[in-house]
């Protein structure tokens, strides 16, 4: 008893046909887009990996680069076999290939279901990484001299201006770390000494921070030093002063920036892959009946499965489970075997 | 003696025909291409229009006007060649055919002077520059005033984006007070003695805003008592390069749409260069079909010609024609021309009256 049957004369099968070929043209675009879009997020991810402390976010655009690339192999075969579907004389030449190529193209599908999944279920990952990254990317701050961190200034900077952020959680986290390198230190003037003692690690800690926290939609010169001392600058009162430099952390700006990206990805991609699939389904399944007939215009039945859903997961998995079941029972037969030896 | 004849049997006229529909339709890509070119050129000296004093229209407009341009004299061309692989179709467009080569010709030198202008705008943009960026600069503090409150934050974006402090250099804002006087504490006796050490009353320092900070210098910038080495530790004013942009944003932008401009001149002279040899064999095509057309039999051979006679001839007897354009409504003794005799009678009672 076949599942989800639907009738087709000749025209629609024609209009089938046709309609069915421009949609695989426009899901190879699609797939290109999907294998582009991939690439892109790969280079922005690599862009700001010295933010983030381990590389799991790298199976989303991987995912994405290999159902891209799979979606324009598979949806190029099925446009081919549109423009056969309607020459009788050409049509049984996919018959034996037509099977094994669906179940290709509903593993692929499949997959870019999951990279579409995935690209929500990386966040907290991806949060928990940048929060351990940028972290340490603070503390290495004033580290220029350093061999292998002595680009962490740089990045920061770049970062906090393109993104318009400041610090881990927000501005106050410079205010616990040494950014500062000793190398610019006065260890003679007294300021120094005093904040140098009165920290417990000996560390130069200041209420201040660098100049690529300041904004420059304020209205006024940057003010990055003494933040927290209203005496210290005129008319300026550090509880009201939104404008000066930017509130926001890096990590909720970074976080925010490369979910946009993922999200905006998948699900139009996904619903065509899926039209596709069932279109061209439809199209091998009245085909097949008109093969042998002498008349090539007559009325058809199409279907999406020859048997109903259960019965086709049972008919495909019996080859799966007879392999499994093999094993076993040459395993009981060697247990028996061991088993009559001793006596 | 006609000029570079070449031979044409049908078959080279119909494959002549066809590449010069391929190249016509190359032709309108290329055509929609500097129109695109020509509005991101706009669209760039519209972003900056702040620190410029007038804005260089006139060269974008005319990438955009070459670029439409081209796309539909191409189109047009295209359409032509199309008809010129069937003789039957090409009589529709045979009186329409020298006036388009000329046109073309004609608008080919538009191309070339397009191109020409591309590198001449470099002097403009200086001047327009120059001024404009002193401008902005002292209108930096002025974010509370309605029309110049977005400056500051124009001069910040493009001060961190093309990495240049500046008009001419970092001392440029030495000169000017780029403070606001809602900012500064009258109270204290050093603000008080930079205002009246001024002519003008202005607070000048040697302090640069925070844009002008190099993100590649190791140091934590120093953009305070710049020229004081006293002032921070480890610190000389006149020794190591410091850490601020050194490069100047007149320079900057300067080089910015020099690139730009050196680019999209290169492009429309590949352009016109490429529309010269379309139309040339456009040309080829149009006198080989014309002789056919005058044999009789379209399978025959023909040839086909740049100019009809020597370059001398050909001017001489286009002279000719536009000398005697002027003449077609005077009265001649064609015998051919019917003129009736009671006319006839008044002309001459009119010249014996008034001799």
């Amino acid at each position: 008893m076949v599942w989800a049957k639907m009738k087709f004369p000749f025209e629609k099968r024609v209009k089938l046909a046709q309609g069915l070929w421009l949609l695989s043209w426009l899901a190879i675009v699609g797939g290109a887009l999907n294998f582009c879009f991939g690439c892109f997020l790969k280079t922005e991810i690599r862009r700001r990996t010295e933010v983030m402390d381990n590389s799991n976010i790298h199976i989303v655009p991987n995912t994405l680069i290999v159902s891209g690339l799979a979606a324009i192999g598979i949806n190029y075969f099925a446009g081919q076999i549109c423009q056969d579907a309607l020459d009788v004389g050409r049509f049984p030449r996919w018959k034996t290939f037509l099977k094994p190529y669906c179940c290709c193209a509903i593993i692929f599908t499949s997959l870019t279901l999951i990279g579409v999944i995935l690209s929500f279920t990386m966040r907290s990952s991806l949060e928990g990484s940048l929060q351990v990254g940028l972290r340490n990317a603070l503390r290495f701050y004033k580290d220029t001299d350093t061999p292998g961190r002595c680009f962490q200034k740089q990045t920061i900077d770049h970062l906090q201006m393109e993104f318009r952020c400041c610090g881990n959680n927000d501005y106050r986290d410079w205010f616990e770390v040494q950014w500062i390198s000793n190398r610019y230190l006065d260890f003679s003037s007294k300021e120094v000494k005093d904040r140098i003692k009165s920290n417990v690690d000996g560390r130069y800690l200041l209420d201040g921070v660098p100049f690529s926290c300041c904004n420059p939609s304020s209205a006024r010169p940057c003010i990055q030093y003494k933040l927290t001392n209203n005496s210290a600058h005129y008319n300026y009162e550090h509880q009201t002063e939104e404008l000066n430099i930017f509130v926001r952390g890096c990590r909720e700006a970074l976080l925010s920036y490369y979910t946009a990206l993922m999200n905006s990805i998948g699900a139009g991609v996904l619903l065509l892959f899926l039209v596709v699939l069932a279109s061209l389904r439809y199209l091998q399944t009245s085909m097949e009946a008109v093969i042998g007939q002498e008349n090539t215009e007559i009325e058809t039945e199409g279907y999406l499965l020859e048997k109903n859903v259960s019965e086709t997961i049972v008919e495909y998995l019996n080859p799966v489970m007879k392999l499994l079941l093999l094993n076993q029972v040459q395993d009981g037969l060697v247990k028996a075997e061991a088993g009559a030896q001793p006596e | 003696m006609a000029i570079l004849k070449v031979t044409f049997t049908k078959t080279k006229r119909n494959i002549l025909a066809q590449a010069l529909w391929v190249l016509n339709w190359v032709s309108v890509i290329t055509g929609l291409t500097l129109f695109s070119l020509g509005l991101f050129l706009k669209v760039e000296i519209q972003k900056r229009q702040e620190v410029m004093t007038n804005e260089i229209h006139m060269v974008p407009n005319m990438l955009i006007g070459v670029g439409l341009a081209t796309c539909s004299i191409n189109f047009l061309g295209g359409k032509i060649c199309y008809d010129c692989m069937d003789t039957t179709a090409f009589l529709h467009w045979k009186l329409l055919m020298l006036p388009y080569i000329i046109c073309t010709f004609f608008f080919t030198l538009y191309i070339l002077v397009g191109a020409l202008m591309c590198y001449a705008m470099r002097s403009d943009l200086e001047e327009s520059l120059l001024l404009g960026l002193w401008d902005a600069m002292c209108y930096y503090k002025d974010t509370d005033i309605p029309g110049c409150c977005y400056i500051k934050h124009s001069i910040d974006l493009l001060q961190m984006q093309f990495q240049c402090c500046g008009n001419g250099g970092f001392r440029d804002w030495f000169h000017i007070q780029w403070v606001s006087h809602c900012y500064l504490d009258m109270s204290i006796s050093n603000v008080v003695d930079q205002l009246q050490s001024n002519v003008e009353g202005k607070y000048l320092t040697d302090a640069v805003p925070f844009t002008c900070c190099n993100v590649h210098f190791p140091r934590p910038c120093i953009q305070h008592q710049i020229t004081n080495s006293s002032a921070h530790y480890n610190y000389n004013y006149h020794g190591a390069e410091l850490n601020l942009n050194q490069k100047g944003c007149r320079q900057a932008l300067l080089q910015y749409y020099t690139q730009i401009m050196q680019f999209v001149g290169l492009i429309v002279l590949i352009m016109w260069l490429f529309e010269l040899s379309v139309l040339t064999c456009m040309h080829f095509l149009q006198t080989s079909i014309e002789n056919v057309l005058r044999l009789g039999d379209s399978e025959s051979e023909s040839d086909g010609w740049l100019l009809k006679n020597s370059i001398s001839e050909t001017v001489q007897h286009n002279f000719n024609i536009i000398k005697n354009l002027g003449k077609c409504y005077q009265v001649d003794d064609d015998p051919n021309i019917d003129v009736s005799s009671t006319s006839r009678q008044t002309q001459e009672a009119i010249k014996q009256r008034h001799p």
